[in-house]
């Protein structure tokens, strides 16, 4: 049944990887937003693109930056890593200004986007996501700087191969 | 909650009732549960995880082939896109939840099944009502 074993404690060296341990939950919470905003998009433009072009436009692309933000958690190099931060950037001033415009001036907003009354549709999740995003983002900044100090320098002189068969 | 979709699915004949989404909801919960005391015992998902996630799946492949046997026999949800977003959406969850707690063998991978499997009844729910809507 149950495994007794207590996980490892892991090595300092890869306990804060931003795509492992909490950083692989953040990118499972960032796939199911990426799921739900797109099929919710894709749908209401597929169905009644003419009766809020705005709402449903806002939905795909809150939609598209989930996805990049899961794929930039993912490949979590220096590029992902910006990628990433780029992205929660955008979802925290999005899910702020929708929430606010929705508030302020309704009528803008005839439809629900992911991001209207600051994400309170999806738990206000939405609203919780960016913020851990850059959380963990900021906690695992040093995450690239100790995994090239762990690798070994390429060397600039070509190796030795006097001994042995030539390495291929 | 469900038994009021029971009532009103007595009326219409509705497929998406009763046991059927009772079952996963109470099974997902269930898992959400034991994956919450892994993750806080630090433990990594266990073989009684992936085994819930097993059953979990089995049991929204039921309601699946239950629902596309109705669709067969002219019943019609209200909103069909909603309805078949909200269906390939929760059948591809456990899998999900199988695959990221593979990759991460670590108290964090409980909290990954956890997670996945608080969202499934939050999707059977309006899986429900969408289905519910039309048939009243």
């Amino acid at each position: 049944m149950a495994d007794r074993r207590p996980t490892e404690r892991p090595r300092a060296a890869d306990r804060t990887r931003t795509n492992s341990g909490p950083g692989r939950l953040l990118i499972a919470v960032y796939l199911l937003f990426a799921i739900a905003a797109t099929s919710r998009a894709g749908l209401q433009i597929a169905t009644r693109f003419e009766a809020a072009p705005m709402a449903y436009l806002l939905s795909a692309f809150a939609a598209a930056v989930y996805i990049v933000a899961a794929v930039g958690l993912g490949r979590a190099g220096r590029t992902g890593r910006l990628i990433a931060l780029a992205c929660c950037t955008v979802e925290l001033v999005g899910v702020v200004g929708v929430g606010a415009v929705s508030q302020a001036r309704p009528e803008l907003f005839p439809d629900e986007t992911v991001w209207s009354g600051f994400g309170s549709g999806y738990g206000y999740i939405p609203l919780v996501l960016p913020v851990l995003g850059l959380f963990w983002l900021w906690r695992t900044r040093h995450d690239l700087d100790r995994a090239a100090a762990s690798r070994p320098r390429p060397s600039r002189v070509a190796p030795d191969q006097s001994f042995g068969p030539p390495a291929t | 909650m469900t038994e009021a979709s029971a009532t009103t699915s007595a009326a219409g004949d509705l497929p998406v009732d009763g046991l059927l989404t009772a079952v996963p909801i109470a099974l997902s919960l269930l898992v959400a549960g034991w994956a919450l005391v892994a993750t806080l015992r630090h433990r990594a998902p266990d073989r009684a995880q992936f085994a819930g996630l097993a059953v979990l799946e089995a049991a929204l492949l039921v309601l699946t082939v239950v629902t596309l046997i109705a669709l067969g026999g002219g019943q019609r949800p209200d909103e069909p896109g909603s309805f078949f977003g909200y269906l390939t959406t929760l059948v591809c969850l456990p899998p999900l939840a199988w695959v990221l707690a593979r990759m991460e063998p670590t108290r964090w991978g409980s909290a990954i099944v956890c997670t996945i499997c608080l969202v499934t009844p939050v999707v059977l729910v309006r899986l429900q009502q969408t289905w519910t809507v039309l048939g009243g």
